[in-house]
């Protein structure tokens, strides 16, 4: 998105495997944002956690590394470094399902505190702009910056605003955002410079779920138009602790 | 039965060994600033090492418990007391109820640990205690702690109070070691040079997620700013400010920042230790370097905790009665006055 991918260079030379300490190491197949290097990223993530090696901790999916955590007192980077490399040269990278997430959102509200501005700076009218919104198929590139806040890339570029030169202090959970190239869903509340054009019933996060968080990195997101009396009826069944969405599984 | 805090310090939390496997979904691990004297902690108490205890910035507070229990108080110098009894950090000791244990102000470290024997029961959030307070996660309603708090106890099994030998002393003048990347590759090798060569000393702005630096300016031949990816505690990353900022247990899990370089395992604690305004340098080191720092550590730590020795059984035999102040009591004027007949 901010520059051409360069998956064909990182082919060639191989990802590197660059040192985060002594108890990680960034496994960076490039430096851009480009679907098909986070693509790469989330398989070797899959790879791991399919088949963890002695001492694998846990990995972290980003736009265009993976972080990859060991316990250096049962394995030395090293041997973890010459582990990673053969996953990356096999080449026998899984098919992974993709999940897709139809999140219904109400555009309107207390949360869209930026509906109609975004309308008027993107010179669109506002039913053009749910449209816009709501017809785009997102990715999830990573989570990060709060607990299940996804970053979604795939907004159309009709929609791309930049962020508040001053964060607001408060934007509740399930807000919808845009901010500059990406979309996201609030999975906490806390102060944001992101704008806002809806929300929605759905938590991505809540730590008293069986599980607390709903989304990973390459997961699918589609925005669904839903009204007012629609998104409060999920709201209820939400509280009421009755699972309101799940993810259809593409092949 | 539970313990309160009659009253808290600003950074007193409930913490463990962390809660590792979240950090797909953004939550860092969080667990103790320096986990090597949690540790120590509750193996005075004879607590397993996944217990739950307190950690403490600065200074500690009083507490009050409504069961017999064991207690210890490590990561640095500072004064305990129970009621009037002066005691000893790195030792198990006893409070019964209707007793205050009061914690002070740590001399020369920065986080301070009280176990509990059987450790503290808050309810465990995604497999740990440990509370984030970024997050609003663990511990008590993922907060620090308050005046008043209630915290409960997990049932104790009886035990023998615990002395500590004396740690190997710390080197506090030698460098913090860190390990070169991973965006080495943003910095001339001038300002490589200068992660090494130049002071750099801990700023008042450190709390559980991050120590800003003061120090030479490293400005980075390819900006600032890197399309976000992973970040550990330990990892120093270089804003446009100038500022280094050394990530540490409750980091945020990704960063846009180019990491110049990345504390070891081994001395984050000592790091995370160091008092406010500490001039210190870094030292490079390689990874092997690093592997071996670690296992030293860790070793130095286990052996330590093999070798905790029974304190002696009669209370009036040892540090009870060295901690009185016998001769005050007796001779003061004022005492026998107020006690005797008017």
């Amino acid at each position: 998105m901010t520059s051409t991918p360069s998956f064909a260079d990182t082919a060639r030379q191989g990802p590197a495997i660059l040192p985060l300490g002594d108890s990680a190491v960034s496994v960076e197949f490039g430096r851009s944002i480009d679907p098909d290097l986070n693509e790469a990223v989330i398989a070797l993530a899959a790879v791991l956690e399919e088949a963890p090696f002695e001492g694998f901790v846990e990995a972290v999916p980003t736009y265009r590394s993976l972080v990859v955590i060991y316990d250096p007192l049962t394995v030395p980077g090293r041997e973890v470094e010459a582990l990673l490399h053969d996953k990356l040269t096999g080449g026998d990278r899984p098919a992974r399902p993709r999940r897709l997430w139809r999140i219904p959102v109400h555009y309107g509200g207390p949360a869209a505190l930026d509906l109609e501005d975004l309308a008027r700076e993107n010179k669109v009218d506002v039913e053009e702009l749910i449209a816009l919104h709501s017809g785009a198929e997102y990715r999830v590139y990573m989570i990060g910056f709060a607990p299940g806040f996804a970053y979604l890339g795939g907004l159309p570029e009709a929609l791309h605003t930049p962020r508040l030169p001053v964060p607001r202090q408060l934007i509740p959970a399930g807000a919808i955002g845009i901010g500059g190239q990406q979309a996201s869903v609030n999975s906490v509340p806390g102060p944001s410079g992101w704008r806002f054009i809806g929300e929605t019933p759905v938590r991505a996060y809540d730590p008293d779920r069986a599980t607390p968080f709903l989304f990973a990195a390459g997961d699918a997101l589609r925005f669904t138009p839903v009204s007012a009396q629609e998104a409060a009826d999920l709201a209820a069944r939400r509280d009421a602790g009755e699972v309101i969405l799940t993810a259809a599984v593409l092949q | 039965m539970s313990l309160t805090v009659l009253s808290s310090s600003p950074m007193l939390t409930v913490q463990d060994r962390g809660r590792p496997g979240w950090r797909q979904y953004g939550v860092s691990a969080a667990g103790a600033m320096d986990p090597g004297a949690l540790r120590l902690a509750n193996a005075l108490c004879g607590n397993d090492a996944e217990a739950a205890a307190l950690e403490f910035g600065g200074f500690g507070g009083r507490f009050k418990t409504e069961r017999p229990l064991r207690f210890a108080v490590t990561g640095g110098a500072c004064d305990i007391r129970v009621g009037e009894r002066l005691l000893q950090p790195d030792e198990s000791h006893r409070l019964e109820p209707g007793e205050v244990l009061s914690i002070g102000a740590l001399r020369g470290a920065t986080w301070g640990y009280v176990a509990f024997s059987g450790g503290i029961a808050t309810p465990e959030v995604m497999g740990a205690r440990s509370t984030h307070l970024r997050f609003g996660v663990g511990g008590l309603d993922g907060r620090r702690l308050q005046d008043g708090d209630a915290l409960p106890l997990q049932e104790d099994a009886p035990g023998p109070l615990l002395r500590a030998p004396a740690p190997v002393p710390s080197r506090p003048d030698q460098p913090i070691r860190v390990l070169a990347g991973p965006q080495d590759d943003y910095f001339d090798a001038t300002i490589l040079a200068r992660l090494e060569s130049e002071d750099f000393a801990l700023t008042a702005q450190r709390d559980r997620m991050a120590s800003v630096l003061d120090g030479p300016d490293l400005p980075a031949r390819g900006g600032h700013d890197i399309i976000s990816d992973g970040t550990m505690p330990g990892a120093i990353q270089v804003p446009g400010s100038g500022k280094p900022i050394v990530l540490m247990a409750e980091c945020q899990t990704t960063g846009g920042y180019p990491k110049i370089a990345t504390v070891i395992t081994a001395d984050r604690p000592r790091l995370a230790q160091m008092p406010t305004g500490t001039r210190f340098r870094f030292a490079r080191v390689t990874r092997e370097e690093a592997e071996a720092a670690l296992r030293q550590a860790t070793g130095a730590l286990d052996a330590r905790i093999a070798s905790l020795a029974e304190k002696p059984a009669d209370p009036f035999a040892s540090d009870y009665l060295l901690s009185c102040d016998l001769v005050g009591g007796i001779f003061d004027p004022e005492a026998l006055m107020e006690g005797g007949p008017s």
